[in-house]
């Protein structure tokens, strides 16, 4: 179906239903119960979920499957988030025209730099790619002031044109971001008893672009193209000795990744309408690979993983402060208390970093393949164990 | 003419730091084939080994002094640190106050034991991955090293002075016969730049000269063979990665009187060491150290105001203008091997 396989087909149907049902699903607790801190069903979250997941897509076609490892990628969702804002500011407050120029202004630009950086490979290539983000930070920063607003961002302001839309609202407001007249930050909230779910317009644009991302990505996965890739990355050289032209492929790739994030910067803008370069920086380059290799690199559904788990630790973790701590363990005696206090804080609220750098160098080291390796090596055990003593009761391991 | 030798030694202290941070990033590479992204925590690292000394040299015990009064009449609290009152007030206070030169002394044992740890520890492990694994494993424990020290010293920056010798700065045109104040040097810079010739030549020649560094070049251009003569090559290799190590962490202790240390300041500079390394040509020591030089001085020259008012915004992202066009002409680098890192 869609033009499918079987199995890709029940993939993408998994997703699509976790997009629908995300706030379901992310809200398991009430809302007013001590373990709602964990809930991430509130919409600027879930908006980051499929946004870095639509980021990370885009760079697993690049990095998973021809194995150039860009670290300049934040570069394009830069862009795009700039390219966005403009057309706020000068044309309307709908997010499509945004959308669509900050995918094209991104595509553009990463046909530039991919046509120069992918002469090199290895190490090279990274380097590469690096500085051109990293000259792209500096430059937001300092000369392109008039375009990007240095420091501060760039914002929307009373007196932009917007000439198809309305400078400030009636009330003398800026207007905010719509979907023909649909506005990203409506948010409907359910109340089910202790429960309430929210359900957002912006979250739903973010999970119907995710979905047509993560498709496209599984039809290149599936294609000739993309089989193309794939003997890049196994062997390169002995493609060019066989007289085909990498180039194109690689190019063509490096473009499409570019334009992923390009897309990702536009729904951020349209989310939330500012810009900053620090989305530029190196270590939003880092952070997207880390999302990619935490959840799989080369696997479909990885990346998305990646992106979701990165995301919701970032946001649950830093949240966690003293107190919270100290109604946590408050059973135990007050120096045992006070002794795991001391070594849980230094993992949670600003010790997050602490945290995702351990798990980091844990995942490198045992599990190269990231998180949908380690499901499968779960589900093969239960397999192996279901095969040889069918009698016996397994336990589950989570 | 003043103007361009001002530039150049402005832009000989930021290349010695360059050099030998892509020094030690080059032999850990051209040694183990390892990508070590954690070599900017190390030397930053080496910046809080002089930190710490400063710290230790300092501790001091309180006396009531009944002779002088504060402003309440009660007797004044007098802090002595404890090495005043071992060597006497004079040795004492001359020791706090070299305690950065002292540092170095400090850090050697500090950053080749790190080293070890690291190498033995986890990098060990990573020989035979490919070389996105070894980035993304020590990029992780550069976090978490970076994450620690934030804990323990703050996030703030903690300046360190270097001895009242040095402090001050010294009339370096006068010397020359141009004319007085016009290019002014602070001295530290000077002497950074000097230490750093000193570890760079010592670096080539011990492994230009001893047995030991005989080998190890060997290893680098043929592991295998090496093995099969009988050597036990790791061994070397590993006691390479302490001393890779100790460079770095001898280049913060000695870095922190000109820039006060933070916690992030290895991260700051791992990018740029990084594209220094990749312009020398991985894995060649002469190349990581002339693109250091070469890249420091030509960054001191685009911050000049007239060069800045031609091209606004030069001064930015010269480094990375050189690394692109140097990468594009000479693809392996400055001085680059052929073979390496182009699998």
């Amino acid at each position: 179906m869609l033009g499918l396989g079987k199995k890709d087909f029940i993939l993408l149907g998994i997703v699509a239903a976790l997009v629908l049902l995300a706030p379901f699903i992310l809200n398991p607790f009430p809302a007013d119960s001590a373990l709602a801190q964990f809930n991430a069903g509130y919409p600027d979250l879930m908006q980051r979920f499929m946004i870095f997941g639509i980021f990370a897509v885009g760079f697993n076609i690049l990095f998973g499957l021809t194995g150039y490892l860009s670290f300049g990628h934040a570069a394009f969702l830069g862009v795009g988030s700039y390219s966005a804002v403009w057309m706020f500011k000068l044309l309307s407050m709908n997010v499509i025209p945004a959308i669509i120029l900050s995918v094209v202004v991104a595509g553009l630009f990463a046909l530039l730099i991919g046509f120069i950086s992918l002469r090199r490979s290895g190490i090279y290539f990274s380097i590469l790619t690096l500085a051109f983000a990293q000259m792209s930070f500096n430059l937001a920063y300092s000369v392109l002031t008039p375009l990007t607003n240095g420091e501060t961002g760039l914002q929307l302001t009373l007196e932009d044109p917007r000439i198809l839309g309305v400078s400030q609202t009636a009330a003398g407001g800026i207007p905010v971001t719509n979907l023909f007249g649909m506005e990203m930050r409506e948010t409907t909230t359910l109340t089910l008893g202790g429960w309430a779910f929210q359900f957002n317009n912006g979250y739903y644009l973010c999970g119907a672009l995710l979905l047509l991302a993560f498709y496209i990505s599984i039809r290149i996965f599936r294609s000739p193209f993309g089989l193309m890739l794939r003997a890049v990355k196994s062997n390169q050289t002995r493609l060019n000795y066989t007289g085909l032209n990498t180039k194109p492929y690689t190019l063509a790739a490096f473009v499409i990744s570019g334009m992923y994030a390009g897309l990702a910067g536009g729904l951020l803008a349209s989310m939330d309408p500012l810009a900053g370069a620090e989305r530029m920086q190196w270590t939003a380059s880092g952070e997207v690979v880390l999302m990619t290799i935490l959840g799989g690199a080369g696997t479909l559904i990885g990346p998305v993983l990646g992106a979701g788990f990165i995301k919701y630790f970032e946001n649950i973790f830093s949240k966690i402060n003293d107190n919270v701590l100290h109604s946590w363990f408050h059973i135990l005696p007050d120096s045992i208390e006070n002794a795991v206090i001391w070594v849980v804080e230094h993992f949670v609220g600003s010790g997050w970093h602490l945290t995702l750098g351990l798990l980091f160098m844990l995942v490198v080291t045992f599990l190269p393949g990231g998180l949908v390796q380690g499901g499968q090596k779960i589900g093969r055990l239960f397999r192996r164990r279901d095969a040889a003593a069918k009698a016996t009761q397994s336990t589950p391991a989570e | 003419m003043d103007a361009i030798i001002l530039q150049i030694l402005n832009g000989l202290d930021k290349g010695s730091a360059y050099a030998l941070i892509a020094l030690g990033l080059t032999l850990i590479f051209g040694t183990l084939g390892v990508v070590n992204f954690a070599h900017g925590a190390l030397f930053m690292i080496g910046a809080f080994c002089a930190v710490t000394l400063n710290k230790i040299l300092n501790l001091s015990f309180e006396t009531l002094d009944p002779t002088r009064t504060d402003f309440l009449g009660n007797p004044l609290k007098v802090k002595t640190p404890y090495v005043e009152s071992w060597f006497g007030p004079d040795v004492g206070a001359a020791i706090i106050d070299w305690s950065v030169p002292l540092a170095i002394l400090f850090s050697i044992p500090v950053m080749i034991a790190i080293g070890f740890i690291m190498e033995r520890g986890l990098i060990k492990h990573f020989y035979r991955r490919p070389h996105a694994d070894q980035i993304l494993v020590t990029f992780g424990l550069a976090i978490v090293l970076q994450e620690l020290i934030k804990h323990y010293f703050g996030a703030n920056q903690i300046a360190t002075p270097a001895p009242d010798a040095f402090r001050g700065s010294f009339d370096f045109g006068a010397m020359l016969g141009l004319d007085p104040n016009v290019i002014i040097y602070p001295y530290w810079r000077l002497v950074y730049f000097a230490f750093a010739a000193v570890i760079i030549g010592g670096v080539f020649a011990f492994l230009q000269f001893t047995t030991f560094g005989m080998v190890v070049r060997a290893g680098m251009a043929d592991r295998e063979t090496v093995g099969l003569l009988g050597i036990n090559i790791d061994r070397r290799f590993t006691i390479m990665f302490g001393i890779a190590a100790a460079v770095a962490g001898m280049a913060g202790v000695m870095y922190a009187p000109i820039n006060s240390p933070n916690y992030h300041m290895g991260m700051d500079f791992l990018v740029l060491s990084f594209v220094v390394v990749v312009v020398g040509g991985m894995g060649s020591l002469p190349g990581a150290v002339l693109a250091g030089f070469l890249l420091g001085v030509l960054e001191s020259f685009a911050s000049m105001n007239a060069i800045k008012s031609l091209i606004p915004g030069i001064d930015q992202i010269i480094i990375y203008v050189a690394a692109i066009i140097i990468l594009l002409m000479r693809p392996r680098g400055l001085m680059g091997r052929k073979g390496v890192m182009e699998d």
